[in-house]
């Protein structure tokens, strides 16, 4: 069946022979008999060309969305890879459980937070998603199954956490849920402005009396003049406290006139009123786990507000001990190109062993922004985006990247060359073509 | 207590949903479908998904001398059942059943003629029980018969008529004859599809059903809106309904 197929970023829609994936049961033979190659498409929140193969098969795994087993004991759950984290958290959260790491969406599948190693704000606490992943089952397009986890057949494991969906379809997934104590999150706002100030507010918040095991930074995008940045800086921990929470009321941005919402003037007047509002909020205050994960999902389909176009967001991350300097210069250049808009994030990452070849998480700071697709203009920010992230020893992360070049891949990841003996040969995507060559 | 329900034609997506909003409330489960793998893995979803007890019996719908054995068992197993769902059925290729009877009359079988037989006995034991609920999947299609599908269409109508039927005869017994009519179901490989706006989701027509079963009488329309629509299409004249592409 040929379907058109978008990924979270809009750029492009392209027409791929879907192959639904509905019963774990079926997917040895659905895959080992399908048109090749092909790539797993979970719910299409990577935001680049990572799932998409234009005229090729995608294998939609959202069907796989069954439980396997769940222990309320101990918290360890087996599931298919195609459950959103949403779906886990329901089943999850009224047991006194919570994903141990997620990123600022709950719309992506399991499948799909393994093959991106996703992080998220406690990554200095307790590392990416796969550092909690306890087994994986992997269907190759030859039919072999594989059974791994971070003992057995550990260096499968160790490809296919981050490795993209090239390994083969991840089927199952075996994880370690965390115990909370209810819902809600006792979360601190506090505004900064300077980078130096922020440095200081993630220092403050991974070790010491302030630690928290949550922290992250939004940042004013058109704010950057000298070494002066304002942002807001969110940190928190789970609350004691199991009140129970109201049902969450969600909007859509379906019903918008097809527009591009994002624009200089409206980022300008929403990053005014945000850092406001931050600023009005700054202190603690106690917050549904929604409200402090997942704010975008309040919004459903809020990437149609960058209008036909589409956007790109730029994630890279650079090592401690030029994470300054460039921070700095990149925001500089953002800066003077106008660009950027509302979704700008910063972090500091923990020193972790990442548990994937291709994790994307390092010692030093992320930095993520929404760039509304400008065609070139876009295109040659980025070169002199990249230039910079690289010069400092960088890396970008492919679950968000739909542009970056091969050699920039190469240099980021040097367990590239190991990873690539892993590879599945009926696998492969735009994005793998674009980065590896097939 | 907790609800005991036999659901026959488990492995459906819509009949699986409403599962898991039940299983949520500890509730116990009678399983019935033709595959045993999808089976047990409906069954083990169930289980993580907090249902107190989950058996499984692996029944072909046609093969309607076993049907008695099936339905003793799951009255058994419970001492007793608060809801039956019987939610299988094909859809078939309407041309094909265009160009080959037996193609026409096998969908039949599966769609109406085993519905028939399981409701029958289903029935008799609910009526003996004195309570509980009996849902039964027709669909929009019954309303009226359509080129694009009046032999999936057909097969529904008798449903609907039997469903109505037993609806009358149970009415004072403490059973509730309720008839689903689910129009299109957007199932969960279908994620990434652009999709109209009457498509709904697999949870959204199973959050219905679950209402429907606590306190629905009669047929219910799922999204509501096919009510209206097919109340529309029932009342345009033969006559200009036959020139119409439906």
């Amino acid at each position: 069946m040929r379907t058109p197929l978008v990924s979270w970023g809009r750029l492009a829609q392209r027409e791929a022979l879907a192959v639904p994936l509905n019963r774990r049961e079926v997917v040895r033979d659905a895959v080992s008999t399908s048109q090749r190659p092909g790539i797993a498409f979970g719910n299409g929140r990577s935001y680049g060309d990572q799932a998409l193969n234009d005229q090729g098969t995608v294998w939609l795994t959202r069907g796989l969305d069954r439980f396997i087993a769940f222990d309320p004991v101990t918290g360890a759950l087996r599931c298919e890879a195609g459950v959103t984290f949403a779906e886990l958290i329901d089943l999850a959260l009224p047991r006194g459980w919570f994903v141990p790491v997620t990123p600022g969406t709950q719309y992506l599948t399991v499948g799909g937070a393994v093959a991106n190693d996703v992080h998220g704000k406690n990554h200095h606490r307790c590392g990416t998603f796969g550092e909690h992943v306890t087994a994986l089952t992997l269907v190759r397009t030859d039919g072999e199954v594989i059974a791994c986890s971070p003992t057995h057949h550990a260096e499968w494991f160790r490809a296919t956490v981050g490795g993209m969906g090239l390994t083969g379809v991840i089927v199952e997934v075996g994880l370690q849920l965390r115990r909370v104590p209810g819902p809600w999150i006792d979360a601190r706002t506090q505004v900064f402005e300077s980078l130096d100030a922020f440095f200081e507010l993630s220092a403050d918040s991974e070790q010491g009396p302030n630690a928290a095991e949550y922290s992250v930074a939004w940042i004013d995008s058109q704010s950057v003049a000298g070494g002066r940045v304002r942002g807001a800086f969110f940190s928190g921990d789970h609350a004691q406290s199991d009140a129970p929470l109201r049902p969450a009321r969600v909007l859509t941005a379906r019903a918008l006139p097809a527009f591009a919402w994002v624009r200089p003037a409206t980022t300008r007047l929403f990053n005014e009123a945000y850092f406001r509002r931050s600023a009005a909020r700054a202190g603690t205050s106690r917050q549904s786990y929604r409200a402090f994960f997942y704010p975008l999902d309040g919004l459903l389909e809020w990437n149609r507000l960058y209008g036909g176009a589409g956007f790109y967001q730029y994630q890279c991350v650079v090592p401690e001990a030029s994470q300054r300097e460039a921070i700095a210069e990149l925001l500089r250049e953002v800066s003077a190109a106008g660009a950027g808009s509302f979704l700008n994030v910063l972090k500091t990452f923990g020193a972790r062993a990442a548990p994937g070849l291709l994790s994307f998480p390092v010692a030093g700071t992320t930095l993520a922004l929404d760039f509304p697709n400008r065609g070139s203009a876009t295109l040659r920010l980025f070169e002199r985006l990249n230039a910079i992230v690289s010069a400092a020893g960088g890396r970008l992360y492919p679950a968000k990247d739909a542009a970056m070049p091969a050699e920039l891949f190469r240099q980021g990841y040097p367990c590239l060359d190991e990873f690539i003996a892993f590879r599945d040969p009926g696998i492969s995507s735009e994005m793998s073509r674009r980065l590896l060559g097939r | 207590m907790t609800d005991r329900l036999l659901i026959i034609g488990a492995t459906s997506a819509i009949a699986h949903a409403l599962a898991r909003r039940r299983a949520a409330k500890g509730a116990r489960f009678a399983l019935v479908g033709r595959n045993a793998a999808s089976l047990a893995a409906n069954a083990s979803d169930l289980r993580a998904r907090g249902a107190s007890e989950v058996h499984v019996d692996v029944l072909d719908a046609n093969d309607v001398a076993r049907h008695e054995a099936v339905i003793e068992a799951a009255f058994t197993v419970y001492g007793g059942l608060d809801l039956v769902l019987v939610a299988h059925g094909m859809l078939p290729d309407q041309r094909a059943c265009e160009l080959s009877a037996e193609a026409a009359l096998a969908s039949f079988d599966t769609n109406a003629r085993s519905v028939i037989a399981l409701l029958t006995p289903i029935a008799n034991r609910m009526e003996r029980q004195g309570s509980g609920v009996i849902a039964v999947i027709s669909s929009p299609a019954a309303d009226r018969g359509r080129a694009s599908n009046y032999v999936y269409g057909a097969a529904k109508a008798a449903v609907s008529v039997f469903a109505s039927g037993l609806r009358q005869r149970l009415r004072g017994s403490g059973v509730r004859v309720v008839t689903l009519s689910p129009g299109f179901v957007d199932t969960p490989m279908t994620a990434a599809f652009p999709k109209s706006a009457i498509w709904a989701s697999p949870d959204r027509v199973a959050s219905d059903i679950d209402r429907a079963l606590q306190s629905g009488f009669g047929t219910v329309y799922t999204p509501w809106f096919w009510r209206w629509i097919m109340l529309v299409i029932r009342s345009i004249p033969e006559r200009l309904f036959v020139r119409m592409k439906l």
